[in-house]
């Protein structure tokens, strides 16, 4: 145990070392609050909190992708994670700590989004409602998590920052992120919103901290997502493996 | 005989339709400083990595410390270089070895060891803005953070000034001195003949030749004859003649021979020397001769 939080503790040290990776992270879903967000939704109690929640979403996402993808890929591509695997541990602390380290990145990354939310929009939630709003925030970054690894370990480090940023635009708009409350989207969005993670993981934010009601086609297609993502990051895990370590 | 800690056993690794290791078996016991000789792409890497655990046998067995190699308590005895191209750029110095540290029970005391590599004013250093030569001694202190019984050093003073290089050699004979025992890779000759004790070459993924240093400079039996004289007139028993501005070489199986053949021709010629012929040319001779059909 102790052991997997000195990985993460190294992995966050040299993260946050390179400021523009969490910059990046958390500059996008900040920026898109200010431009989106507080000029067209800010008045609105209710669309404010919506918007807040696929802000949250959007921030998870692009950490997820960005740091698993390219974070992963990169360390691949480099000598010291041979090493490593020399040194008297199994593969497990490595893995865990970049977990944790993500996750940190995550918490980062969603801090100016509620500030903003909090001090120049009329969002408002309960603290019950913000826990258990976070809470799904976290559980609706799983399937990105796994895409992000999937990238990161199936391709290579130029290929990952392609795909990672060419993912990340159509997940967001189709998702429905950027155009507050679901009945709000151009219709093209509503049609394709429902099947994409992004909409999954937003509904679960709103459920936990608005009275929206989820829909079911959304919650099976998310469940699905991690399904499909969870065998492939497995899968390009195991191939790179076998590659280099076999 | 001393404990063995490594081995392998008729282990071979392909990948494949390249067969990096064929039928390999060694022996690696307590306190030995072995030189792992070759051209690159001979399989000196392949081999390590083997006894790392960073790859398995295709076929044949691989041990380390009386285990498995995967097993990472097995692991704790021994250390590896990292290639100092890949070491994080974004860590200090102490932080990096304090991280490796962390993965043995029984790590050494960072100030020590970083002293002992010339290191000692750059604990609070980023990896990143070190110079070459500072990362590569970086690198080989990592393979003692884990006061390990085994290390394996790949080419560790490439790329170092020769006083970098006689300090990092020292250290390297005061872990053997101490005891422990030292796998050292390169295919820079005079490393390998200032430590190894023993050497086994390796080409095309065979062992050629595991036999002491002595042995293997002798191995040839060659001497070289060096003079200045013009118009040499040809001579019996020279095996080859290299020319170096004014200087000859002449390499001969029998040099006392060859220096009464030359009295005798009447030439004039000053500046006489007989050496024994340099590793590197008993390893020359090893690594281009036919393989050996089995």
């Amino acid at each position: 145990m102790s052991l997997v939080l000195t990985h993460a503790r190294y992995q966050f040290l040299e993260t946050v070392r390179v400021p523009m990776s969490v910059i990046g992270s958390s500059v996008f879903p900040a920026l898109s609050m200010l431009f989106f967000v507080v000029p067209f939704a800010g008045k609105d109690a209710v669309a404010a909190t919506y918007a807040t929640g696929a802000m949250l979403v959007f921030a998870v996402m692009s950490a997820c992708l960005f740091t698993y993808g390219i974070g992963v890929a990169e360390d691949r591509a480099q000598p010291w994670d041979p090493y490593l695997r020399t040194l008297p541990a199994g593969p497990l602390p490595r893995f865990t700590g970049r977990i944790l380290t993500v996750m940190a990145i995550m918490g980062i990354a969603v801090v100016p989004v509620l500030l903003i939310a909090a001090f120049l929009t009329e969002a408002t939630v309960t603290p019950a409602q913000l826990l258990l709003g976070l809470a799904a925030v976290l559980l609706g970054s799983i399937p990105f998590t796994l895409m992000g690894l999937f990238i990161g370990y199936a391709l290579p480090s130029k290929a990952a920052i392609v795909v990672a940023q060419v993912v990340f635009f159509p997940m967001a708009v189709g998702g429905g992120l950027l155009t507050g409350p679901p009945e709000n989207a151009p219709e093209f969005i509503q049609v394709i919103a429902p099947y994409l993670p992004t909409r999954g993981a937003v509904e679960l934010v709103w459920a936990a901290s608005t009275d929206f009601s989820p829909n079911a086609v959304s919650l099976v297609a998310l469940v699905v997502w991690v399904a499909v993502f969870g065998a492939l990051s497995v899968w390009a895990y195991r191939r790179d493996e076998g590659r280099r370590f076999s | 005989m001393a404990e063995i800690l490594a081995r392998t056993v008729e282990a071979t690794r392909r990948y494949g339709a390249v067969t990096a290791l064929d039928r390999v078996s060694l022996d690696i016991r307590a306190g030995e400083l072995v030189g792992l000789l070759g051209p690159n792409g001979a399989g000196k890497s392949t081999l390590v990595n083997l006894f790392a655990g960073l790859r398995r046998p295709t076929s044949g067995t691989v041990e380390l410390l009386g285990g498995s190699p995967q097993d990472p308590v097995r692991r704790r005895g021994i250390g590896v270089t990292p290639q100092e191209t890949g070491l994080p750029p974004a860590l200090r110095v102490g932080e990096c070895v304090d991280f490796v540290a962390a993965h043995f029970p029984e790590a050494v005391s960072r100030e020590a060891l970083l002293e002992r590599f010339g290191l000692g004013d750059l604990v609070r250093r980023q990896i990143g803005g070190l110079s070459g030569g500072q990362k590569r001694r970086l690198a080989v202190a990592l393979a003692f953070v884990g006061n390990p019984r085994l290390v394996f050093l790949d080419e560790p003073t490439t790329g170092l000034d020769v006083e970098a290089r006689h300090a990092l050699w020292d250290a390297i004979r005061d872990f053997h001195a101490g005891g422990g025992t030292v796998v050292l890779t390169s295919h820079y000759l005079e490393e390998i003949e200032a430590l190894a004790e023993r050497v086994v070459v390796i080409g095309e993924g065979r062992v050629l030749t595991d036999d002491t240093m002595d042995a293997v400079r002798g191995l040839v039996g060659v001497r070289r004859v060096t003079l200045t004289g013009p118009g040499l007139p040809d001579l019996p028993g020279v095996l080859g003649v290299e020319h170096e501005g004014s200087r000859t070489h002449l390499l001969t199986a029998d040099a006392d021979a060859l220096v009464r053949e030359l009295v005798l021709a009447g030439v004039p010629f000053s500046g006489l020397e007989i050496r024994p012929t340099s590793l590197e040319e008993a390893f020359l001779t090893i690594t281009t001769r036919e393989p050996q059909t089995a």
